[in-house]
Order: structure tokens, then sequence, then C-alpha cells
């Protein structure tokens, strides 16, 4: 097992997930994060390993279904831009029917 | 507060959803008159409680008056919910109004569409009266990791009502509305209906439809009722229960006749109890719980059923594999708010300390809308999930949890099996949670001692089955206490006919009522 978390690798952690953190809450969450997977550590106590046991990824087994590959309504563009922080409406335009976002390239 | 017959409206025989149906089926009350009666008693209760982010009054109120002209007219009297005042777990998209997750990240977004489940209840005669509060994406045991303030628990205002439906669990204890919709991923239903002294059932992974709900960890959440009875629960699970081509997970079987199902015998079943489980130290099994739980053997045994002693040895690592896999699930589910789609979206340019000053100013807005945005409940969890998953430690976490997770199914396939092999068992019983409500503040800044509280509730999510907490009476200091029963996959008819029996004659009244 893993030696316990540190402060660096909840930073790394909050990067990986698009969490600018405070340092206030590195602090915070560090120690809570440690006890947590420490706790989870005993699962090795009754593991069957990677040979023998196989693993459960979902209750329902093999039994979803798949639709037929017909297309269908979605949600309206407008209504659904409407929801949007810089959603641009108007279908009807070149210059609308987006997201906006910040720039992506570049500081 | 007042409460029973005398308020007119409230946690009283008088009040189920059934009962209402009745009554406005047979003219004898209006739909208008029900559902005003709900809205004053929110309006009135409900700034102690905070059980609720939202109230639809005036459409409440349309709807209602709808409704009484088509009665008037002899339309759809068959409707299984007529007129029957419902409120909707704010994780659960109710088209055009304000759905929160309880979450700041989700500010100001109105959902386009209806949930299924919301649209099923509508069709079947139900009034949606409001949203109710949770922990933000159902993330938590107590209400207290809403962005809006915690909801306060109706038998003791310092006490948390459980989570993460405390809102829908306390809006029905309070006789907001006989019914709640809630959702549950590893408890969220059943832990406050528990604490609330109410009845609250999680269908079978798959039973009910997902669509519109904000998914959190979708091989576990299920969505289901909390209610004042037994029957009741049976009433809304033959309304949400079956096929929704909007999800996958779905299955392709009819609702029963759960209503039906209710007969009032129990003595052709079998009632596992896995003592070890809970005389297990690590439990922290409160001595009244375990008292009330024993009570509720005895009115289950002599209501004819035979209790069979049980081992579910792998029980105790539920918790440790439920909050990896949980969070693991969640930290992929919530990577789609990131201030593009809908919500809240943060300035590129403010604020943030450790941010990469490298990083474009796109991947900047991200960071920071989601550290704005997510409270630190949620921020946790996204943490352990990614951490979990990632390259290094996926295999010693990850993995590992979920051959843990085979272990769990295994234990209650063996039990539930009729063979040599089985103890041939129709549900397992268990209380609901090891202790009974605790104060506000209490486990706040102890992840980890809020994550124990969830040991009796997080297998059935693990293992997909069906699980219903009843109340079973009350501890030395007036708070309410579980009883948990789990049953096989799809047979959620057995489970409520035992739960029906044992709610019917168990001593005192059916219906707890806080009289604080």
């Amino acid at each position: 097992m893993p030696d316990r978390l540190t402060r660096d690798e909840v930073e790394k952690i909050a990067a990986l997930a698009h969490l600018e953190l405070t340092p206030d809450e590195v602090e915070r969450y560090t120690p809570q994060l440690a006890d947590i997977l420490e706790y989870a550590a005993r699962l090795a106590e009754v593991d069957p390993g990677a040979d023998v046991g196989d693993a459960t990824w979902h209750p329902g087994g093999d039994a979803c279904p798949q639709r037929d590959d017909e297309p269908r309504p979605s949600l309206d563009r407008d209504a659904t831009l409407a929801n949007a922080p810089d959603g641009v409406a108007d279908r009807r335009s070149n210059d609308g029917g987006f997201f906006r976002v910040p720039r992506v390239l570049g500081s | 507060m007042t409460a029973g017959p005398d308020a007119g409206y409230g946690p009283s025989p008088a009040g189920t959803a059934a009962e209402i149906r009745d009554a406005v089926r047979s003219g004898r009350r209006t739909a208008v008159e029900v559902c005003r009666a709900c809205l004053d008693r929110i309006e009135a209760e409900d700034q102690r409680w905070h059980a609720f982010t939202a109230v639809f009054r005036d459409d409440a109120l349309a709807r209602a008056a709808a409704i009484d002209r088509e009665r008037d007219a002899g339309e759809g009297l068959d409707r299984p919910l007529l007129g029957v005042p419902i409120s909707i777990k704010d994780v659960i998209c109710v088209q055009g109004k304000l759905t929160t997750a309880a979450s700041r990240i989700l500010d100001g977004f109105r959902p386009p569409y209806e949930a299924t489940v919301v649209r099923r209840l509508r069709k079947a005669g139900a009034v949606i009266v409001g949203s109710t509060n949770c922990d933000e994406f159902a993330m938590g045991s107590s209400t207290e990791h809403s962005a809006y303030g915690p909801t306060r628990n109706p038998w003791d205002a310092d006490r948390t009502p459980g989570g993460s439906s405390g809102g829908a669990a306390a809006a029905v204890a309070a006789g907001c509305g006989p019914v709640a919709i809630g959702s549950d991923t590893g408890g969220s239903i059943r832990q406050p209906a528990a604490f609330c002294g109410v009845v609250g059932l999680k269908p079978t992974y798959g039973r009910v439809s997902r669509y519109g709900l904000l998914a959190y960890a979708s091989s576990l959440d299920q969505i289901g009722p909390v209610t004042l009875t037994v029957a009741d629960a049976a009433l809304l699970l033959g309304v949400l229960a079956g096929r929704d081509l909007h999800d996958a997970t779905s299955v392709d079987r009819p609702a029963e006749g759960y209503t039906a199902a209710l007969t009032g015998r129990a003595d052709d079943l079998r009632v596992g109890v896995p003592r070890r489980l809970l005389e297990d130290a690590d439990t922290g099994l409160d001595p009244d719980v375990l008292d009330a739980f024993d009570r509720a053997l005895e009115t289950i045994e002599a209501a004819g059923a035979v209790l069979v002693d049980i081992e579910l040895p792998h029980a105790a690592y539920a918790v440790p594999a439920y909050y990896l896999l949980a969070p693991a699930e969640a930290s992929s589910n919530l990577a789609r708010y990131d201030g593009v789609r809908y919500g809240a979206r943060a300035a590129a340019d403010a604020g943030g300390a450790l941010g990469d000053r490298t990083a474009s100013p796109l991947s900047r807005m991200y960071d920071r809308t989601r550290d704005a945005g997510f409270g630190a409940e949620v921020k946790r969890r996204i943490m352990l999930g990614t951490y979990a998953l990632s390259q290094g430690y996926y295999d010693a976490y990850y993995l590992r949890a979920q051959r843990v997770r085979r272990l769990i199914r295994g234990d209650y396939e063996t039990v539930f099996d009729g063979g040599d092999a089985g103890a041939g068992v129709h549900a397992v019983a268990m209380p609901t949670t090891p202790t009974p409500a605790f104060r506000l503040g209490e486990r706040i800044e102890d992840p980890l001692a809020m994550y124990l509280g969830d040991i009796f509730t997080v297998s059935a999510n693990l293992a997909g089955l069906p699980a219903i907490s009843v109340p079973a009476g009350l501890t030395r200091a007036r708070l309410p206490v579980g009883l948990q029963l789990t049953g096989p996959a799809f047979d959620e008819a057995t489970l409520l006919r035992l739960a029906d029996v044992y709610e019917k004659t168990r001593p005192g009244e059916p219906i707890l009522t806080p009289d604080a």
C-alpha cells in the first residue's frame, strides 16, 4: 500500500481534477484524504487478487440494452444555450448557436 | 409544531397519499384544498426545518385546479396519485424550474427537459409542490453539505435529518406533503428516512429510470420514494417503475402490482439476521438502536416469519469499497461542470493562488469555476476519485474495490439462495443506521466518521439490491430508529409485503409523529 498522502500529492490530484485549491484548502484536505485512504487500505485484507477475483463494475451486468440507431429529436439548441454563462443563441445566423469560452491558447 | 388529525393535514393517518387520492377521487376533498393545505404548511413550518429549496406555489395550485376540473368532468379518475402533493429532491430535473443540486456551480440552471420520474408522477395525477434540500450533488449523510444551508430534523432541530435526501425526509416528517422523491447512492433515501421516522425505499438498480437525475455515481444511483407508510411506498413504486428508453440501465420489466402484493401475511417468509456484523465493535452500534432492532425482530417473528442467523462476511468492507468507487464515478460525472454549458463561471483572471500561471485562460477558468462552485465534500470526493483512478493507484484502490464489490454481492447471493449452499432467506434485516440522528456539526470536519455511519446502507447499492427503511420506534431520547430490510434483485413485492406486516403489527401507532 502506498505511503501516507502528502501535500504535494494533493496539489497534483487537484490539478488533475481541474480544481484550483487555496493553500488553506490543501492544508485542510490533506489529512482528511490521507485518513480515508488509510482506512480504505483494509480492502487488501479480503482482496482475492487480480488472478482470482472478478470485478463487479455494474449491478446491471450485461443486461444494458441498446436502442436502435435511429435519429430522433433532441433538445432545442437555443433552450440549451440559454443555460450557458456565455451561450450565443440564434440558430439563423452564422454568428450564433454556440458556447463561447475564454482563449484556449497562450496565457 | 401541531401535528396529527387536528391540524387537518400532517403526518397522520388522515394524510397518506392513498387517502388523499381516495378523498379527491370521491369528491370529499378537492385537489386545491389539499394543495393549499400543503403549501400553507410549508410556509408556516419550513422556516424551522429548511427542507425546501424552492416552492412552486402558483404552478401547484394551477395544476390542482386543473385536476379538480378534470375530476368534475369525470376524466382521469383512475390516476393512482390523483391530487397528491409531492416534492422532488433538488438533484432531479423539473423542467423550467431552478434545479440546483444544492450547489453554487449550477447557479441559475433551469433544465430544458423533465426527469422521467417527474413526468410519470404528473401523469399519475400528482401535484409537484417544490424541490427539497440535500447534500451537494447528493454527496453526504447529513444535508449539511448544501450550498443553501442545512436542513434540520423535525424530531430535534439541533440534529441533522440525515442525508443526502434530508430535505425529503424532513418534509414528510414535518407534514409538508405525504410523499417526497429522493435518490439513494449509498443510503441517501433510507438513512434520512430512519433519522426522521418515515419510510424510505431504494428500488433495485434498473427498476426506476434515472433520466433527469444529476448523476453522482452511475453504477449506484437509484431514485425512490420517502413516504409515511409502506403502502404509500408500494403505491409510488408502481408509478415510478418501468423501462425508459432515455436510461439505458432501466430494465425491461413492467412494474408489478405492489399494492396488491401487500397481503398482510409474512408466515411464509424467512428473514436473515447478520448477528456477527451487528456485534462487531467497529460497527459502533448504539445500544438503544440495537434494542429497537431486537424488538422489531420479535414483532417479525410474532407475525409468523422465521428468523435465520446469517453471515455477510464482507459487509464490513462495504464502506471502504463504496468510498473509493462512488468518488471515482463522481470524479468522472462531475467533470461536466466546468463553467461552459450551465451554471456559474469564474473569471479566468480572478483569485487563485496555486494556479499554473502558464495555463491558458480557458484552463484557468475551468479550475477557478470548479474551486469556487463546488463545496468541500464534493471536492474531497472528486479528489479521492481522481486519486483512486490515477496511474499507479488504480490497481491498489479502484480495481481492488471492484473485486471486493463482487464479494459483497456474492454474500447476498448466498443468503438469498434457496439451494444447499444458501440460507434461502427472503430478506436481510439490519438497523438502517448504527446510531440515531447526530447533531449538526458533529461530523462535519471528520469525513471518515461521517462515512462510517453508512455501514448498513451502502451494501445494497454496491450489490444493486432493493432495500427499505421502516420506522422501528424511538430511542430513550425520543429519536427515531429505522429497521432496514434488503431483498433479492427485483423482488420489491416481497420486501414491501414484509415491511407492511411489520409496520402494522409493531406496537404503537403505525406512523410516528414528532411532537416537539
